[in-house]
């Protein structure tokens, strides 16, 4: 039955995640906030923290998405909070070469988005997948107010 | 005779294969259909026996080539009822086709304070075009208002579409609800307040015999690849006295009268508009889609969906947690069926719909604006063509039920 191989995407870790969000909502006040767009499907999530002494205190995730892609973003806030947007920035590029089924260096450091690297074989997931992390990315990139699209 | 789309199916080499274990079941020919041997033989012929560019040369495969590009012209004329070749314009696609009217009519006839008026379940291609021609010449876009079940709300057109509308542009089929629109009532409310009405015939043409002499509209598009022709190939239907007025888009060889120092003057119809060369191969192709679905017949091909559409609705409503959207008269719908189920993005069910084999779109369908308005980001949409079966539509609704099962209680 080939629906099995639907256990390599759809961990369980992955349905807890998606199921029950880590940091979902929004923050009284954000230092860094964006909206992303994933355009293949419409969904939006926006993505808000808190920078204090060059760490990131604070971050919440809110909007609709896929199975993928809010367990993303609910892993991504827990391994991000409380790192430096440079720290922040090598865990974003060490997810992506995950998805991308590349071996990163300290796989360990992703907490739960290790368990992601199956969706390097959904190649039409991965930008579900990305789509929070690419909206750390651009969050850190631009404080306060902008709203971003998410192209290839 | 009504035809059996098993038999249709083993036209389609494609179809006849596996994808993921399980043999392929193609459900997305809303978004592109799949080519049955005819075309791609029609295609690969014209390469091995005839290739050479159209209307320039004098040897005898030129002569062979523009007769055979032009000979597809007058097939899809035929076919769409036009009173002349004159009025069949090839493009790269409904997109294009579009585009063009925006263009070329659209900015010499659109002007400040005027009215564009569209509908909410229109395709982004037939959006975007008129909200940019209203943004450069200060006009204004309006909205046709759609009913509860997915149709255009008629009274709303009525109130949108005044003295001040110049263009009145509607989709024939919606993409996504499948509903069918009052083309011919539509066109002559657009004419009497002296509107031209643009019809995107996209989800149309492939479906139903469309006779747009009939209908009375002034521009009508449609993509070649929605209709078991090749990609890449497409119609812009006009009426002559328009497109005569009309200045091309592009401009290059083949589309020139004389080419003076300084200024050029444009050869006749309907050769102003396809600067370049064309896609000679596209056009015959699509001509050998014509002449396989004027085969099966369009009242049969219309007939053969309905009966896959009203065998499937039911089992889907049966589904707990399934809405459909759209008409609730299934009998007045085309063959396209956009979903959900509960909870279950719909990203998540095409994916788990791909591993059982099932080929279906999941997403907003190129429809933001009329995903707004359902109040949903986005949806599963399962489209029937002419080699699809009943045996297809039980599929999908087993393939539902186990990835209901599966997201619910599937993980061991
Ligand atoms: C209703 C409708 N209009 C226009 C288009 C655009 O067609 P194409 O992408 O072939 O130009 C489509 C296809 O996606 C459509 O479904």
């Amino acid at each position: 039955m080939a629906l099995t191989r639907l256990d390599q995407l759809y961990r369980q870790v992955i349905l807890d995640h998606s199921s029950h969000p880590h940091h979902h909502g929004t923050l009284e006040e954000a230092t860094n906030q964006v909206e992303m767009n994933n355009p293949t499907c419409g969904d939006v999530i926006e993505l808000q923290l808190n920078l204090t002494d060059n760490r990131i205190e604070a971050i919440r995730f809110s909007g609709s998405g896929c199975t993928i892609s809010t367990a993303s973003a609910s892993m991504m806030t827990d391994v991000v909070l409380g790192k430096t947007p440079k720290e922040a920035l090598a865990l974003v590029d060490q997810f992506s070469l995950l998805v991308q089924g590349k071996e990163p260096e300290n796989l360990d450091d992703l907490g739960d988005a290790a368990i992601l690297s199956g969706v390097a074989k959904f190649p039409a997931r991965i930008r579900c997948a990305t789509l929070a992390w690419k909206g750390l990315e651009k969050a850190l990139a631009t404080p306060d107010e902008t709203k971003t699209n998410e192209k290839e | 005779m009504m035809f059996q789309g098993e038999e249709v199916k083993k036209d389609f080499p494609i179809l006849n294969q596996v994808v993921n274990d399980e043999p392929l079941i193609y459900l997305d020919s809303a978004a592109t259909s799949q080519k049955p041997t005819a075309v791609l033989t029609a295609i690969e012929t014209y390469y091995k026996t005839s290739n050479a560019n159209v209307h320039r040369g004098v040897h005898t495969l030129a002569e062979r080539a523009t007769s055979q590009y032009e000979a597809a012209r007058e097939t899809v004329r035929a076919f769409i009822h036009a009173k002349e070749t004159a009025e069949v314009l090839f493009t790269r696609g409904a997109t294009t086709s579009l585009n063009w009217v925006a263009k070329s009519y659209g900015e010499a006839n659109v002007h400040e304070g005027d009215e564009i008026v569209i509908s909410y379940m229109e395709h982004h291609s037939n959006i975007v075009p008129w909200q940019q021609l209203a943004k450069k010449n200060k006009a204004i876009l309006k909205y046709i208002e759609l009913t509860k079940d997915g149709q255009l709300d008629l009274t709303s057109a009525k109130e949108q579409i005044t003295t001040k509308t110049k263009i009145v542009a509607l989709t024939h089929v919606s993409n996504v609800l499948g509903s069918v629109n009052p083309i011919a009532e539509l066109t002559q409310l657009a004419h009497s307040v002296g509107a031209v009405m643009v019809v995107d015939g996209a989800q149309a043409v492939p479906h139903m015999a469309v006779d747009v002499v009939e209908l009375g509209v002034d521009f009508y598009a449609f993509s070649g690849h929605k209709m078991l022709g090749p990609t890449g190939i497409g119609i812009l239907y006009g009426k002559r006295a328009l497109l005569e007025v009309m200045e091309p888009v592009e401009y290059g060889g083949e589309m020139i009268d004389f080419v003076y120092d300084q200024d050029s003057t444009w050869t006749e119809l309907p050769w102003k508009f396809e600067a370049g060369t064309p896609n000679i191969a596209g056009a015959i192709g699509l001509a050998a889609s014509i002449d396989y679905l004027n085969q099966l017949g369009m009242e049969n091909i219309h007939a053969h969906e309905t009966a896959l559409v009203t065998y499937l609705l039911p089992k889907l409503r049966a589904i707990p947690g399934l809405v459909v959207y759209g008409p609730t008269d299934d009998a007045s719908r085309t063959g396209v069926i956009t979903f959900n189920v509960d909870e279950l993005h719909p990203h998540d069910l095409a994916t788990a719909l791909d591993m059982q084999g099932i080929a279906v779109r999941a997403g907003h369908h190129c429809t933001q604006p009329l995903m707004r308005q359902l109040g949903a980001s986005s949806t599963a949409r399962a489209s029937v063509y002419v080699y699809n079966t009943k045996a297809d539509c039980d599929s999908l609704v087993e393939a539902i039920l186990a990835t209901k099962e599966f997201f619910n209680y599937g993980l061991n």
